[in-house]
C-alpha cells in the first residue's frame, strides 16, 4: 500500500512548497513508495481519502485558514508543521505586534490598504467582497489551532530536510537530520 | 545647570559609581528625571545619555515622566491581595480622583502598585514616599487620602507608633517588629554588645575563619553556600583591596526578618561586618539597603555614627592598632533581581542591577573587581554571635549539615504572623501550629522562587537538607486558589526578570500563559509536560538565580497538588485546541466587515447590524 501524502499552504507564501520540488528527480522515487491526495500540487481541492501525512506550511490568518487545518488533522494520521510560518507565525505574525492598540485590526487594515507609503487606492476602500474569507484577530500558529505531531523548522526548510523527513516518516523511522540540516546561521 | 542636578552630582563628587545616590537625589528634587536632565547628568558625570537612562528605565524608583509630589505605593504581594488591598486601592483612587499608575493633574499625587514591600506581617500595607502605613483598611485608606487632600505633607500621617526601635525618634515609624518566638541565637534578650568582636580582634584573622568554619554557618539569604569558607575564598586572593557587603536587599516576597534585624539588631550586624572585615582584611564595607526601608536609613546612619565615635568603625578599631574598617549605606532604588550577590555588586557600582557572568566569583573578582564577600544580614549578625558564643555553640544547634536557628517571616492565613526565630530542623507543621493557622492547605516555603508544598508534605522539616528558605513562609488556607497563586508568582517574576537573557525574560512569559490556560479549565495533560519541559529548560539556561528557581512554583505545585491540576485538565480526541475559541477569533472582523463567517455562522447572508 502507497502511503497517501497531503500538503496545503495555509498563511505561507508557498516558499516550502518550492522547497518540497528541490528534491528534484527524487520524487519520481517519492512516487514509487506514496501518492498525493489533496494538494496544490495536483490541484486537488478536497480530501479524496484519508492520509497517512499531512503536511501544512503557513500559519493562521483568516478562517478559511483554521478550516483548512481543522480539516486536515481530521483527515491526516500524522501532521507536519513545515516551515517558520507554521510553527511560529513568521511574517504575517508582524500585525500581532499592534495588539494592543485601542481598535487593531481596523489599524492593520487601514495600514495595509490606506495608509502605508507605498499604497494606491484612490477610493480608500478595504477590500470586503463576501467571498473573502473573515481575518481574524490576529494570527496564529498551527499548534495554537489544532495538534501537530512535528515541527520542521526553517524558512525554508532545504528540500533535502524534507526529503529525510518524509522518508523516515513513510518508513516509520526516527528522521535522521544532520546538524548541517537543520543550522539557520 | 539646574541646581538640582548640580548639587547632587557635588554631593557625591562626581563619582561616577555613585550614580544611583544622584540619581535618586535628582528624582526627590525634580520629581522625575526627565531626557533633558538625563542630557545634563550625562555631561556632568562624562558618561553617555544612554548609560542614564539605562538606569532610570531599570530601577522602578526613577521615572522619566513627573511622579506626584506624594507617591503612593501600595503592595501588591500576594498576601496583601489576600488581605484586600484592592479595595483600599479603590478608595485612594476614588478620593483622590486618580487611576492606579497615574499621577494627578496637579502634580501632587501619584498612585501606583509595587511589588512586596517587606510588610506582609501587617499587610494591607503602602509606603507614602518614604513613610509606611500598615494594616490598612478602606476606612483607614479614607481617612489618609483626606488628610493627605487638605495638607500633602507625611508628617501628619502617623497615628500611632511602632514598638521597639521603630518608635525611635530616628525611624519613627508606625511599623510593628511582631516578633513571636526568640531563638538562643539572634533574638534573645541580653545579647553581650561587642563581645563578638572583641573575642574576634584578639585572635588571629585564619582563627577567625576557622571558627566560622567549625560552626557550620551556611548563608541565611536562601543560597546557603559556606559563609566561613566564602570568607576564606576572599582572604586568599592577593589583592589590594576588599570589600565587605552587607546584603540588606530583603526582596523576596513574603520575607521581612531583616527589617526586623536592622531595627533591632543593628549593632549586631555592623559587628558581624566589622569581624568579617577583620577576618579577610578589608577596609571597607556596603550595607545595601533595599529603597523601600528607606524610612530606616536615618537610624542606620545614627547607628553608624555611634559606632565611629565609640572607636567601633574608623582607624585603629577598639584599640587594635592598625584595623581599619569603615561602612556606607548604599540605597537600592527598587530592583528585586539586586538582592542576587552579582547584580548587587552591579547596582553599587552605579550600574544597572544586572547580574555578572560567573565565574570568577565576587570572593575572587566582586566589587570593582576586588574580592568581595556579600553575606545576608541575618549571616552577620549569626556570625557575630558565633565568635562570642564559640563553634560547639552555634553548630550544636539545629541539624547536621543546617546548623543554627532561622529567622522565619510566617505571614498569610494565621492568627500571629510575624518573626519566628526557630532551630533548623523544625517542621513545617509546628512552624503553622505556633503561628495559629487553623486551616492550612498550602504552604509557600522560601519566597516566589521557593517550594509551594500542601498538606502531605507539612511534615517536612525546614533546613538545607530538606526545605531551604531564606525566611519566608507564606500560609494559605483552603479556600485559595493554588493556580492563582502560582500565576501570581509568575507575574511578579515577568515584573522583575532584568531581561538580558532570553530564558528567563521570555520562558517566564511562557510559563504564565500555560499557567492560565490550566486556569481556565482548557488545557490537556500534555500541557503539564510543556510546563515541567519548558521549567527545566529555564533553570538549566538562564544567567542568574531569578530563572534558576523561578520555575520552582510551577514544579513544586505540580508535584504537591497533582489533583488540582487533573480536575483542570482533560483529554480532547478531535486534535483541536479547546483553548482556541473561533468565534472570538471573528468578532472584530465581523464588525469591521459587516458580515458573518461564511464557515463559522450558521446562517449566512445576513448583515450583522
Amino acid at each position: 500500500m502507497k502511503k497517501k501524502i497531503a500538503t496545503v499552504s495555509l498563511a505561507g507564501c508557498f516558499g516550502c512548497h518550492m522547497s518540497l520540488l528541490d528534491i528534484d528527480e527524487r520524487i519520481l522515487d517519492l512516487l514509487k513508495v506514496a501518492e498525493f491526495d489533496k494538494t496544490p500540487l495536483n490541484d486537488l481541492k478536497k480530501f479524496t481519502t484519508r492520509c497517512d501525512i499531512g503536511l501544512v506550511e503557513g500559519g493562521c490568518c483568516n478562517e478559511e485558514n483554521v478550516h483548512t487545518l481543522q480539516e486536515f488533522r481530521k483527515n491526516c494520521d500524522v501532521l507536519v508543521a513545515v516551515g517558520a510560518c507554521a510553527i511560529m507565525g513568521g511574517l504575517p505574525v508582524m500585525r500581532n505586534a499592534i495588539m494592543n492598540a485601542v481598535d487593531p485590526l481596523r489599524e492593520c487594515l487601514e495600514e495595509a490598504y490606506m495608509n502605508s507609503s507605498s499604497v494606491y487606492n484612490s477610493t480608500n476602500d478595504i477590500p470586503n467582497d463576501p467571498a473573502l474569507p473573515l481575518i481574524l484577530d490576529k494570527v496564529y500558529n498551527c499548534s495554537e489551532v489544532v495538534k501537530i505531531d512535528y515541527q520542521i523548522p526553517g524558512c525554508p526548510p532545504s528540500g533535502d530536510t524534507l526529503w529525510q523527513t518524509l522518508n523516515a516518516l513513510i518508513r516509520g523511522v526516527p528522521a535522521d537530520l544532520p546538524y548541517e540540516l537543520i543550522r539557520y546561521d | 545647570m539646574n541646581p538640582v542636578v548640580y548639587k547632587a552630582c557635588r554631593d557625591f563628587d562626581y563619582d561616577g559609581t555613585r550614580v544611583l545616590d544622584i540619581l535618586r537625589e535628582v528624582q526627590s528634587g525634580l520629581g522625575c528625571i526627565s531626557g533633558e536632565t538625563m542630557e545634563m547628568l550625562a555631561k556632568e558625570l562624562s558618561t553617555h545619555r544612554v548609560e542614564i537612562e539605562g538606569l532610570v528605565s531599570f530601577y522602578s524608583f526613577f521615572s522619566e515622566k513627573p511622579k506626584g509630589k506624594i507617591a503612593i505605593r501600595l503592595c501588591d504581594d500576594i498576601i496583601d491581595r489576600f488581605a484586600g488591598v484592592s479595595k483600599v486601592a479603590k478608595v485612594f483612587s476614588d478620593e483622590l480622583g486618580i487611576e492606579m499608575g497615574k499621577t494627578s493633574p496637579d502634580g501632587i499625587f501619584s498612585l501606583e502598585y509595587t511589588p512586596c514591600i517587606g510588610m506582609s506581617d501587617q499587610a494591607p500595607s503602602a509606603l507614602i514616599n518614604q513613610t509606611v502605613v500598615t494594616k490598612l483598611t478602606p476606612q483607614s485608606a479614607r481617612t489618609i487620602a483626606r488628610k493627605l487632600k487638605k495638607n500633602p505633607e507625611t508628617s501628619e500621617l502617623l497615628t500611632r507608633k511602632g514598638d521597639g526601635n521603630n518608635a525611635c525618634l530616628q525611624i519613627n515609624a508606625m511599623v510593628k517588629n511582631n516578633i513571636r518566638v526568640r531563638g538562643e541565637v539572634l533574638l534573645c534578650e541580653g545579647i553581650p554588645a561587642e563581645a563578638g568582636l572583641k573575642k574576634a580582634l584578639k585572635r588571629k584573622e585564619d582563627a577567625v575563619i576557622q571558627e566560622i568554619r567549625a560552626s557550620g554557618l551556611r548563608g541565611r539569604g536562601g543560597a546557603g553556600f559556606s559563609t566561613g569558607l566564602k570568607w576564606d575564598l576572599a582572604r586568599r586572593e592577593t589583592a589590594r583591596e576588599r570589600y565587605v557587603i552587607c546584603n540588606a536587599d530583603e526582596g523576596e516576597p513574603g520575607t521581612f526578618k531583616d527589617r526586623v534585624l536592622l531595627t533591632e539588631r543593628t549593632d549586631l550586624m555592623f559587628e558581624g561586618m566589622t569581624i568579617a572585615a577583620r577576618a579577610i582584611g578589608s577596609r571597607k564595607g556596603i550595607l545595601y539597603v533595599r529603597a523601600e526601608y528607606t524610612y530606616l536609613l536615618p537610624y542606620l546612619e545614627h547607628v553608624l555614627k555611634k559606632r565611629r565615635k565609640r572607636g567601633l568603625l574608623g582607624r585603629n578599631i577598639a584599640g587594635k592598632k592598625g584595623f581599619a574598617f569603615d561602612i556606607r549605606i548604599q540605597l537600592g532604588a527598587g530592583a528585586y533581581i539586586c538582592g542576587e550577590e552579582s547584580s548587587l555588586i552591579s547596582s553599587c557600582e552605579g550600574l544597572r542591577g544586572e547580574p555578572k557572568n560567573r565565574p570568577p566569583f565576587p570572593a575572587e573578582k566582586g566589587f570593582l573587581g576586588y574580592p568581595t564577600i556579600v553575606n545576608n544580614v541575618e549571616t552577620f549578625c549569626c556570625a557575630a554571635r558565633i565568635l562570642d558564643g564559640g563553634a560547639p555553640w552555634f553548630a550544636g544547634i539545629g541539624t547536621d549539615e543546617s546548623a543554627g536557628t532561622k529567622l522565619l517571616s510566617v505571614a498569610g492565613d494565621c492568627a500571629r504572623p510575624g518573626i519566628y526565630e526557630v532551630p533548623f530542623g523544625i517542621e513545617v507543621s509546628e512552624v503553622l501550629d505556633m503561628a495559629g493557622a487553623d486551616d492550612p492547605a498550602i504552604v509557600q516555603i522560601g519566597g516566589a522562587s521557593g517550594d509551594m508544598i500542601g498538606r502531605t508534605a507539612f511534615h517536612k522539616k525546614i533546613c538545607y537538607e530538606d526545605l531551604p528558605t531564606g525566611g519566608s513562609f507564606m500560609t494559605f488556607n483552603s479556600t485559595r486558589n493554588v493556580l492563582g497563586i502560582v500565576d501570581y508568582f509568575l507575574e511578579f517574576f515577568i515584573h522583575e526578570s532584568c531581561g538580558y537573557c532570553t530564558p528567563c525574560r521570555v520562558g517566564n512569559v511562557f510559563l504564565r500563559e500555560r499557567i492560565q490556560k490550566i486556569k481556565s479549565g482548557l488545557a490537556e495533560e500534555a500541557d503539564l509536560h510543556y510546563l515541567i519541559e519548558l521549567s527545566n529548560t529555564i533553570m538549566m539556561t538562564s544567567r542568574c538565580g531569578l530563572g534558576h528557581t523561578s520555575p520552582r512554583p510551577v514544579l513544586s505545585s505540580i508535584a504537591h497538588f497533582p489533583i488540582v491540576y487533573a480536575s483542570l485538565t482533560r483529554e480532547l480526541t478531535d486534535g483541536r485546541q479547546a483553548s482556541f475559541d473561533i468565534q472570538k477569533a471573528l468578532e472584530e472582523s465581523r464588525r469591521i466587515a459587516k458580515r458573518q463567517s461564511m464557515i463559522y455562522d450558521p446562517i449566512y447572508g445576513e448583515s450583522t447590524d
